[in-house]
């Protein structure tokens, strides 16, 4: 456009003209579009951020005590982790159809399904930080005294955090991605503009709505690193002191992209493990 | 309750079986693409990635690809390819949705695969005189087996929850069940699609699993492993990293 713009004497004529075009025109890029529906975009992605939120937190809510029973009890393990991932294998749009007549057309519906999912990321990642936490930190942390509860929370809590956070960092982004096929019921916060885009056969409405959507799993992703290095300072203090920055970093990354969709982020403890226990045995003692 | 009792009788009659939007002809539709399209993804990736991971190179990509893969939403794809000049080709829009989001689980899988390989083993093949070529195939591909396989199995139920989703953008299959039940406001039929769509999800990976077993080349070689993913990752984790 811009180029276009400055080959052309008359811009003004083609300002003018350009933003009615690129509607009539049916572009994929079209700025009038974004300037005339900002609030339709605007409450979509609303509703996209609300039901990507309240489903990654409750299934967190919902995977931090299944995580503790599979940990707890050996005979649980199986069981939970085995039908976690039944639940995982059912396509989405197959999900929501089945939640539709528990919920009726409702949002209800596209958060339980999104929760299921989550859940099995979640609880995979929670038990594989927890165990990974090594027995003598917790020996050490009884000898000195902490009841189970506070052991839990202050202790192996933190040091299961890195690989509890690339587990929420993968179910963040694929909650995202997911939530656009809530569209079938209505509340697909961004899918439904696409929906309603490819209904019409509206094409700047389909791109606009896609590219948002990838954006927010983008600033998700980023937000939720930034949290992670907020509650894991000692981390940072780890790299700074064994210069092995760029190889903590990257295996995150990298750790993520594991399993496809089947995403165990769960490997990450062996490495959160090793960085947090120094910082954790300095702590203790 | 409704729901269950309706779609037992929907899946009851005969009449829902049969013709053009009959379970069997979009069962037969899902199928079709679902394995032509695993099997492009396959002969694409899978070349890619034992190549990079013998050499070792280009893990930054393999390891990456799946992440994008998982930001970008499979229904916003499916739309764009049906409304771009590739939608007026047929299936075509399905198919190539179908293998960029199948490539990601396998390429990044059976890369991380070859690269875990154990070192130790792969150094002392090399030192009895294997070339290159004997290294991949009877070294590193069998060490690699395990996770290759996890990468199909991960494309493959990908594969069948995206042919579900092209019935949302038009495509055939059995989405167009689902679909088709809500367009009508007949949550029976929408439940019996659903209950469909999920048993051959679950036929899929259980078939699979089947499969990696009784294909392994290794089989009863390999050192008892207590589960299948959750206690294997670590082990894996601490190796790439």
């Amino acid at each position: 456009m811009s180029t276009l713009l400055s080959t052309y004497p008359n811009t003004a004529m083609i300002q003018a003209a350009g933003p009615r075009n690129c509607l009539q025109a049916n572009d994929w890029i079209c700025g009038e579009y974004v300037r005339s529906r900002g609030q339709e975009l605007l409450d979509a992605t609303v509703q996209h951020v609300w039901i990507t939120v309240a489903s990654v937190a409750i299934g967190l809510l919902i995977a931090f005590p299944l995580a503790l029973l599979a940990r707890q009890r050996r005979g649980a393990a199986g069981p939970v982790l085995g039908l976690t991932t039944i639940l995982y294998t059912v396509p989405s749009l197959a999900m929501f159809a089945l939640l539709t007549p528990l919920f009726g057309v409702s949002a209800a519906v596209v958060v339980t399904g999104l929760v299921l999912y989550s859940l099995t990321i979640l609880v995979r990642n929670i038990l594989a930080g927890l165990q990974a936490v090594p027995e003598e930190v917790r020996e050490a942390a009884r000898g000195m005294g902490y009841g189970p509860l506070r052991l839990l929370f202050q202790v192996e809590l933190p040091l299961a955090l890195p690989a509890l956070m690339a587990g929420l960092r993968i179910a963040t982004v694929s909650t995202v991605a997911m939530t656009t096929i809530g569209a079938v019921v209505g509340f697909g916060g961004l899918g439904n503009l696409i929906d309603s885009g490819m209904q019409g056969f509206f094409k700047a409405e389909v791109l606009t709505a896609s590219v948002l959507c990838v954006l927010l799993a983008l600033i998700a992703d980023l937000l939720l690193v930034g949290v992670q290095r907020a509650l894991t300072p000692w981390t940072r203090a780890g790299r700074a002191g064994t210069g092995g920055a760029g190889a903590g970093g990257k295996d995150e990354e990298g750790t993520g992209g594991r399993d496809g969709k089947g995403g165990t982020g769960g490997g990450r403890p062996g490495a959160g493990r090793t960085r947090g226990l120094g910082r954790e045995r300095k702590a203790v003692a | 309750m409704d729901a269950i009792t309706g779609a037992w009788d929907w899946l009851g009659s005969a009449a829902n079986w049969a013709g053009e939007s009959g379970v069997w002809h979009r069962l037969g539709q899902h199928v079709q693409l679902s394995v032509v399209c695993l099997a492009i993804s396959c002969l694409l990736a899978l070349p890619v990635a034992l190549y990079l991971g013998h050499l070792g190179k280009g893990g930054a990509l393999a390891l990456n690809l799946a992440n994008v893969g998982r930001a970008v939403p499979t229904y916003a794809v499916l739309v764009l390819l049906t409304l771009s000049p590739l939608g007026k080709a047929g299936d075509w829009p399905t198919i190539v949705a179908l293998v960029l989001f199948a490539v990601p689980p396998l390429l990044t899988n059976a890369y991380v695969g070859m690269r875990e390989a154990d070192r130790d083993v792969v150094e002392a093949a090399r030192g009895m005189g294997m070339s290159g070529r004997q290294l991949l195939i009877r070294v590193e591909l069998p060490l690699a087996y395990p996770l290759i396989m996890t990468g199909l199995r991960s494309a493959s139920v990908q594969v069948v929850a995206t042919v579900t989703l092209a019935a949302l953008a038009g495509g055939g299959g059995l989405g167009r069940i689902i679909t088709a039940g809500f367009g009508n406001y007949d949550t029976p039929q929408v439940v019996a699609g659903a209950v469909l769509v999920a048993g051959l999800a679950l036929l899929v990976e259980a078939v699979l699993v089947a499969v990696e077993r009784l294909c392994d080349p290794m089989r009863g070689k390999r050192p008892a492993r207590t589960g299948r993913r959750g206690i294997r990752a670590p082990r894996k984790e601490t190796a790439a990293a």
